[in-house]
Formats: C-alpha cells, sequence, structure tokens
C-alpha cells in the first residue's frame, strides 16, 4: 500500500468522519483515496477553496464531537496554521498531516523534514503545543494515524502527524487488522443543540487577562502532562560503548540503521536514537544513550532543527555533531556511513 | 373583562443580557430579528451560531443557542464544517462587512457557489466598527473614515463592492436579499428575509444569505438618528433594497 493510502484507511479505521483537503504534491494521494472512500463509509469528503478555509472547516466540524482531520503538505501547512492556533485555543481534538517536502517558499516536492521547527513550536501564533508524531515506514505511518486520533481526543488538542514525502509516496505491506484505535470519549462540551441543557460556547477569546492567563496555565499542565506521558522513541543497537550515537527521525533514520549496519561489519560500534514522538520530544533517552558514546552526531533531511533539541537534551554532554541534506536531495546509506565513519574514527583518535 | 395579553417581550433565543454595543447601533436590532425568527421557526435548540471577528464578537454571549467564535473571515468555512458533519442543525453565520466582504471574501463566495446550505446575516455598515472607523470594502466613495482621512479614493482603492449582487450572479441555487434596519417598516421587511433564509435551510433547500445596512453613529460620527436618515439618502441608492436571487430562480439560469 502507498503511504499516503495507509494513512486514508488508518483515518477511517480510527473512526474519522470527516476530511477536508486542498491539492498539493507529494499528498494529494490521500485526498484521492479519500474521496472514493469516504462515501462508502458515509463519511464527509469535502475539498475546500484553499488550505485556510480546510483548517477552518476541521474547526467547525470538530467542535461537533466527531473525529477529523486534514492532510497536506509544507506549504499547505503553513497556511493551516492561523486555525490550529484557535483550534489549539478552544482545545478541539484535530489530527493535521503534514507530508514535508522541502522549502523555503515553495521550494520543491521531494522529501525534505525542514518543518521541524514549525510543528514541534508553534505554527500558528500564541502559547500553546501540539504532539507531534513522525513514522518511517508506511506501516508505522498507518499506526500513528490511529495514535493521532487518540490523543487529539485525549487531550482536546491539535495533533500533528509529521511524515515526509518519501513516507507519502513509498508502497510497502501493510498490516491494518493490527490497528486498534481507541473507544472516542463523550463529548459534553460539543455544540451539537443546546436541547436539554444550557447553550455550549467554544471559542479562543478572553479579555480579562487574568482569566486568560488562568486559561494559558491550564494549557501548560496540559502540555506538561503531554511531556510526561506521550514520550515515544526507538532505539536500535544500544550497547555500553558507542563510537557514535546517531540522532534521527522518520525517512532519515531509517537510512542510518543501513548505515549503522554497514559499519557495524567494520567492527565500529554505532546507535540511533529515533524519536518517534518530536514533541514531546525523547530528550531522557538521547542523554541516556549519549552517556555511553565519545560523540553524538544528528542526523536530518534539513540544514539542522531537530539538532538544537538533541542538543538540549545533551546538556552537559553535547553538544552534536551534524549531518544534513536537503533540498530534495536524500542521502544514500554509503553516503551517511561515509561521514559517520570520518566521526566515529575522529572520536577513537 | 379582557384577560391581559404578552404581545412584546424577550425572544427565548436571547439571553437576558445587556449587551456592549454603542448607543444607536443597529447590532442590536439584528440579533432580535434573528432572536425573534429563530423561535418562531422552534430551533432554538438545534441551532450553532457562528460568530465573527468585528463588533459582534461577543455575540455568543448575547444569544441563548449553542455558538462558535471563528477566526476574522472565517465563519463560513466553520459552518461548512458544522453543517457537512452534523446536516441536522440548524447553523447560521454573523458577519460585519470588513470580516465577509474584505478578509473573508474566498470563503463567503466558495460556500455560496457550493450551496451550503447554511444562513449567513450580513451586517453592512460601510465601517471597520470594532477597529474604530477605518475603511471598509463597502465604504462608500467620499466617506470620510480613520483610514481613508480625505474620503474614500476610488481612484486608488476602487469602489464599493455589493457582496450581495455578487453572490447573486452564482449559478448555484440560493437565496439573496438586502435590507436595511433604519426605520420601522424596513425593519420589518428585513425580519421577513431574515425568516425567509432560515426557513430555506429549515427545508434543506439552499445557501441564503441576508445583508443588512447597519449603522454606525460612532464611528460615522453623528448622532442615531442622522445615522438613519444618513444611511437612507447615502446607502440605499448604492445598496438597493430587495431580494436579489430566489432559489426557485436560478435553477433554469
Amino acid at each position: 500500500m502507498k503511504g499516503a493510502e495507509a494513512i486514508g484507511e488508518a483515518a477511517i479505521r480510527a473512526g474519522a468522519s470527516a476530511y477536508f483537503c486542498y491539492p498539493i504534491t507529494p499528498q494529494t494521494e490521500v485526498a484521492e483515496y479519500l474521496a472514493k472512500r469516504m462515501p462508502q463509509v458515509g463519511g464527509v469528503f469535502l475539498q475546500g477553496e484553499s488550505e485556510v478555509a480546510v483548517a477552518n472547516m476541521l474547526f467547525g466540524a470538530a467542535a461537533t464531537g466527531k473525529r477529523v482531520f486534514t492532510s497536506t503538505s509544507s506549504p499547505g501547512f503553513s497556511l493551516m496554521a492561523e486555525a490550529m492556533s484557535y483550534i489549539a485555543g478552544a482545545e478541539l481534538p484535530v489530527v493535521f498531516i503534514n507530508v514535508m517536502r522541502c522549502g523555503p517558499g515553495l521550494g520543491g516536492v521531494l522529501a525534505a523534514q525542514g518543518d521541524y521547527w514549525q510543528a514541534t513550536r508553534n505554527s500558528g501564533h500564541g502559547d500553546y503545543r501540539c504532539p507531534v508524531l513522525a513514522p518511517c515506514s508506511v506501516q508505522e505511518a498507518a499506526e500513528l494515524t490511529v495514535q493521532a486520533f487518540d490523543l487529539a481526543e485525549k487531550y482536546r488538542n491539535p495533533v500533528i502527524l509529521l511524515a515526509d514525502g518519501m513516507i507519502g509516496q513509498m508502497m510497502e505491506p501493510v498490516s491494518l487488522d493490527s490497528l486498534t484505535p481507541g473507544v472516542p470519549s463523550e463529548k459534553p462540551w460539543a455544540t451539537t443543540g443546546c436541547r436539554g441543557r444550557d447553550p455550549n460556547i467554544i471559542k479562543s477569546l478572553y479579555l480579562d487577562p487574568h482569566v486568560l492567563e488562568k486559561m494559558n496555565l491550564r494549557l501548560s499542565a496540559k502540555y506538561r502532562r503531554m511531556v510526561d506521558e506521550e514520550v515515544q522513541v526507538e532505539l536500535y543497537n544500544q550497547r555500553d560503548r558507542l563510537d557514535l550515537l546517531v540522532v534521527a527521525y522518520g525517512t532519515m533514520a531509517r537510512i542510518c540503521k543501513t548505515a549503522i549496519d554497514i559499519l557495524g561489519e567494520e567492527g565500529l560500534h554505532l546507535a540511533l536514537v529515533r524519536p518517534i514522538s518530536l514533541f514531546p520530544f525523547p530528550a531522557a533517552a538521547v542523554h541516556a544513550a549519549a552517556r555511553h558514546a565519545t560523540r553524538v552526531v544528528t542526523v536530518e533531511l534539513s540544514q539542522g532543527q531537530m539538532v538544537e533539541d538533541v542538543d538540549l537534551a545533551l546538556r552537559e554532554l553535547g553538544p552534536s555533531e551534524f549531518f544534513g541534506r536537503s533540498g530534495g536531495v536524500v542521502p544514500t546509506p554509503d553516503e551517511v556511513a561515509g561521514a559517520f565513519r570520518r566521526l566515529a574514527k575522529g572520536a577513537c583518535q | 373583562m379582557t384577560a391581559t395579553q404578552t404581545l412584546y417581550s424577550r425572544p427565548e433565543a436571547l439571553r437576558r443580557v445587556p449587551t456592549h454595543y454603542c448607543p444607536g447601533c443597529t447590532h442590536g436590532t439584528a440579533h432580535r430579528l434573528i432572536a425573534e425568527v429563530i423561535d418562531a421557526l422552534g430551533i432554538r435548540e438545534r441551532t450553532v451560531g457562528i460568530a465573527p471577528v468585528g463588533c459582534a464578537v461577543l455575540a455568543y454571549n448575547y444569544f441563548n443557542c449553542d455558538f462558535l467564535e471563528a477566526a476574522h473571515g472565517r465563519a463560513p468555512a466553520f459552518a461548512t464544517g458544522v453543517k457537512r458533519v452534523r446536516p441536522d442543525l440548524i447553523v447560521f453565520t454573523y458577519q460585519g462587512d470588513g470580516d465577509l466582504a474584505s478578509i473573508g471574501m474566498g470563503e463567503i463566495v466558495h460556500a455560496a457557489n457550493r450551496g451550503e446550505k447554511f444562513t449567513v446575516i450580513f451586517i453592512n455598515n460601510a465601517i471597520y466598527g470594532m477597529t474604530g472607523g477605518q475603511m471598509a470594502p463597502t465604504t462608500l466613495p467620499g466617506q470620510i473614515t480613520t483610514t481613508c482621512p480625505d474620503g474614500r479614493d476610488v481612484r486608488q482603492v476602487g469602489y464599493p463592492i455589493r457582496m450581495s449582487e455578487l453572490l447573486a450572479t452564482l449559478r448555484t441555487p440560493a437565496y439573496v436579499a438586502r435590507g436595511s434596519l433604519h426605520e420601522p417598516g424596513r425593519i420589518l421587511e428585513a425580519k421577513r428575509f431574515i425568516e425567509k433564509a432560515f426557513r430555506y435551510q429549515v427545508e434543506d433547500r439552499c445557501f441564503a444569505l441576508v445583508e443588512l445596512l447597519s449603522t454606525c453613529p460612532t464611528n460615522w460620527a453623528m448622532p442615531p438618528d442622522v445615522a438613519c436618515k444618513w444611511l437612507a439618502d447615502n446607502m440605499i441608492p448604492y445598496y438597493p433594497l430587495g431580494e436579489l436571487k430566489l432559489p426557485e430562480e436560478s435553477v433554469t439560469s
């Protein structure tokens, strides 16, 4: 199954009842898949006039308590940022899938990881955070899509699935039967008509500074709870003594695994920490693994964004080295192994 | 002996709270007309309103039904989201001219063109109210505002947009009407337009928009009675009143 289709099908299995979209490469296949599939399951498919409108349609649809989502790619994600801020402020569960392409600007349509900052900090204005999940295979993209819906509901918060163009376009076997979505929760806050209760109002406007600060503190406590409960990380090839520790996510992590295996045959000991949740960032896992390594390298399909989170995690052990390609250039495992070899041997000397 | 009859009281669809609107402003009249229609149609408990950014941003505090507070201009997208997943709900947006005709131009045109079955109440007072009297897309030629202190110069910024006429050109069936809130007869006519616009939605017929010419005495810098006269003398000639489009007519066009 193609990654884009697996994401669409996983969302349906997760109980998504509406999908709003605007076409943009390299993930338009999600829209094409759901244009056929959503009507089959009695769901809503709607192509909006812009990503701005789409993200605001999501606000309205989510306010009724339904599971709703969209998918887009980097420039489209920027246009959705306005509504994401309102959705975070109004505390609505919405899943945003960003299949990253390269930038800045119109950039190119090939795989990149240049939207890390945008996803893990704030894409929109104001004091908010969103959980960010980063798959490295089509199977994982399907699984994390399901998780994203559950997380969005658990926290009443937007959740971002941050994939790259490679994940969206790649074909791999997928087991959809293993997906286990949670049961949708009761939503007494939803705007569904006020029969038998007082009217519900869903808003993000608080003109009294003390009331808004109280709201900010409550949101902040929610984000801290995410940090405590939602860290996901994969450790690959961990051992007591490492010539080099690699930190990478998504497609880049897969390439790094192959590079680590190549160097393993040469007798070099490398391990990988692969953040699956980018926010919350697995800082403790990075720090713990780095204590066994002489050096740490962060590898990204960008000129260096996650490396700042790695350096924060490393604290007294840091900073990390960096290797990155961008513009849609995806390095081969041999190229990455070459860079690792130089770093590992440099560390040995 | 005659029994006491209540001829006039607060509609159930309005809360018993004072509003923040300026003296002489017609928002209160518009709110009341909508609330009377909601009561008359018996739809309060399945209605979701969408508030704009503008003077009516706090409308959710005044209407006694479920409400969302939208981003500036995006109310038609919010309404689309609600209505698409819950077609059984009655959804209306309440938007000013800056909200609907400037920043929200894309959202309103496409919602109308898709034939989204919700109701739009469009308040046209030819000025930005909440931010303190700036030029709107509907500001009349020569009209003075804080951002066109010498009067709107149509050579620089073009002519005011007639939104109802623009939307009425769309082929998709719709109900589009323009009323005015400056005198009692017109207020009653506006109520008939609003009732029709909601009824089309209740009957699952079509997109419906009612533009209401409104006064802004504060930012027009006029007493309320002078503002009503200014509306009649200046706005109505440029924004003629009446029903511009009926869904029945547009089927064959």
